[in-house]
């Protein structure tokens, strides 16, 4: 009877076992073009409409053409859109970086009484709709006769970005080997000097990938913008808007150009680290 | 004594902005909802009431759109899960030294504005898009059939952007696995298929909780893909509020509608978190 199965057995195992292995590799390389195929349309899309030589709407192909690159101001109100998100983007991201970076330090670095409060009271805003923080943002402005407006929109994009600072800045305090500090502290440092030799510099990584997370979040924000921005126009109102009568083919250059620029920091970032790590 | 103090003064700046700019508008919102309009004001005043058949008028006036919400997200949440899992798989476990780069890939197309990426699929799917002549031509789709303006935009849209959401988290679990673990299995005569069941599934369902919540809430709550995709049939509670803000000035309404979507989400989100019994979210 065993002799039996052994003798069906052995020759097919390693044919199936080749097939199934070959199969399933090569499933998996299908499966992975195709995932990426449909994460770039978009994005190739968008690019490749940023040749359009559309004039005003940019919805169908009408020839290829390098004016709009050479001219990215050239739609009206595009750039001065762009220049007010950097601007929000930037405030928002320094204030919100330094604010949750002392968050994190506290709950990851020290036991103290409220700990899990605190932690709560940090996820609350993740797991609140954008549409609630921007809508009851707005109805406390209204209360307190505050126009929405340039700076009640940094407010909003500083709140909603905290939570993700603090997340990401506590991962990676999570993940330091408390003996660097410890040697440090044997090696005679005071508490400040390790925090500023040893600690910080260990965090930074994991403080600059939040500030980035805060822009890129903030950047792209549209649904608590849209509540508390008023007359200010920022670069996604703009796109909004425009959608209905067609958007001009510069909101593809610049959308690209961002494509580029972030790929490129991320691409540099990697480079850095491993260097680091050699 | 200064020990005990330090986290207490680390958190103060930012819990006392967090207080003023979310705690405190969450309670403002929660009175703005009970109140009635002024009789004989302007449009926009408001009084407060405590007229807490707000709720239950809002309720039911836009219980479509209610509906409308949760199923989409639902769909969208599902679908995203079934096209994340195999690529945080494949990322993980099959990549070798590519896993950085295919990381940088999947974030990659998410670098491109939100908004700029949603007109990108209308235009695509679209009359003039590549895709509806494409499948009239082979006859999937009939001549008066579109895609844009549908439910199926619209679900679509949603799952395509909120993706990094479902994939991250996932991949970052899986990544964690010790592949000695599927071997193990392996070697106790686990098949493929039972080693994914018994093993890789198990371990990796923190991702897919934290996954799923991450893409379900935003997809709950947002109005601009219903907005760009869809139609006013496919209008969710997003694009309500929204309207009662700004084209209708119905602050109470739009307040107790918001109220009503968070406590909804929260409550769902409590009974998930139970059912697939872990708390380690963050």
């Amino acid at each position: 009877m065993s002799k039996k199965i052994v003798d069906a057995t052995i020759p097919t195992i390693p044919l199936n076992a080749r097939f199934q292995r070959w199969f399933g590799r090569n499933l998996i390389r299908v499966y992975m073009v195709l995932a990426f195929t449909y994460l770039f349309i978009p994005v190739a899309y968008t690019f490749a409409f940023s040749f359009n030589d559309s004039g005003k709407s940019n919805l169908i192909w009408k020839g290829f053409t390098l004016d709009n690159w050479k001219n990215p101001c050239g739609a009206p109100e595009v750039c001065t859109a762009l220049a007010n998100s950097i601007k929000i983007g930037l405030l928002a991201t320094i204030f919100s970086t330094i604010l949750g970076t002392m968050i994190a330090f506290a709950i990851g670095r020290h036991k103290f009484k409220g700990r899990s409060t605190s932690n709560l009271l940090i996820f609350l805003p993740m797991a609140t709709p954008e549409i609630v923080l921007g809508a009851s943002l707005l109805s406390l402005f209204l209360v307190f006769k505050i126009n929405p407006g340039f700076w009640p929109t940094v407010i909003a994009h500083v709140m909603f970005c905290i939570s993700f600072v603090v997340v990401t800045v506590k991962a990676r305090i999570a993940s330091l080997d408390p003996r660097l500090e410890q040697a440090a502290m044997d090696l005679y440092a005071n508490e400040f000097q390790t925090f500023r030799r040893v600690t910080l510099p260990l965090v930074a990584p994991g403080i600059a990938g939040a500030a980035l997370l805060a822009f890129s979040l903030s950047f792209d924000d549209f649904i608590i913008t849209n509540f508390n921005s008023g007359t200010v126009t920022t670069f996604p109102k703009f796109v909004y808007t425009a959608a209905a009568r067609g958007i001009p083919a510069q909101a593809n250059v610049i959308g690209s150009g961002m494509f580029f620029l972030a790929l490129a920091i991320v691409i540099a970032g990697q480079f850095v680290n491993r260097r680091k790590a050699r | 004594m200064g020990k005990i103090r330090t986290p207490y003064l680390l958190l103060l700046p930012g819990f006392l902005f967090l207080f003023t700019f979310f705690i405190l508008p969450i309670v403002n919102l929660a009175q703005t909802s009970t109140q009635t309009p002024i009789a004989g004001g302007d449009t926009g005043q408001y009084e407060q009431t405590l007229r807490f058949q707000n709720y239950i008028d809002a309720f039911i006036e836009n219980r479509e759109q209610f509906g409308r919400s949760f199923l989409y997200a639902l769909i969208a949440t599902v679908l995203a899960l079934m096209i994340s899992y195999p690529l945080a798989y494949a990322i993980a476990f099959k990549s070798g030294k590519y896993k950085n780069f295919l990381l940088v890939l999947v974030v990659a197309p998410f670098f491109t504005s939100f908004l700029l990426r949603t007109v990108a699929w209308k235009q695509i799917l679209g009359e003039e898009g590549f895709v509806v002549p494409t499948l009239r031509s082979i006859g999937i789709i009939s001549e008066s059939t579109t895609l844009t303006s549908t439910a199926f935009a619209v679900v679509m849209g949603m799952t395509y952007n909120f993706l990094p959401f479902m994939t991250l988290p996932l991949y970052a679990s899986i990544d964690r696995i010790d592949p000695r673990t599927l071997e193990a299995s392996g070697d106790l005569y686990a098949n493929a298929f039972t080693t994914f069941r018994k093993v890789t599934l198990p371990l990796s369902l923190p991702g897919v909780v934290a996954g799923t919540l991450l893409t379900f809430i935003p997809a709950a709550g947002d109005y601009v893909n219903a907005a760009i995709l869809g139609s006013p049939n496919t209008k969710m509670i997003g694009n309500v509020i929204e309207s009662r803000y700004f084209k209708i000035v119905d602050y109470p309404t739009a307040a107790a509608l918001s109220f009503t979507l968070m406590a909804a989400i929260l409550i769902l989100v409590t009974i998930y978190i139970r059912k697939a019994g872990t708390e380690e979210l963050v």
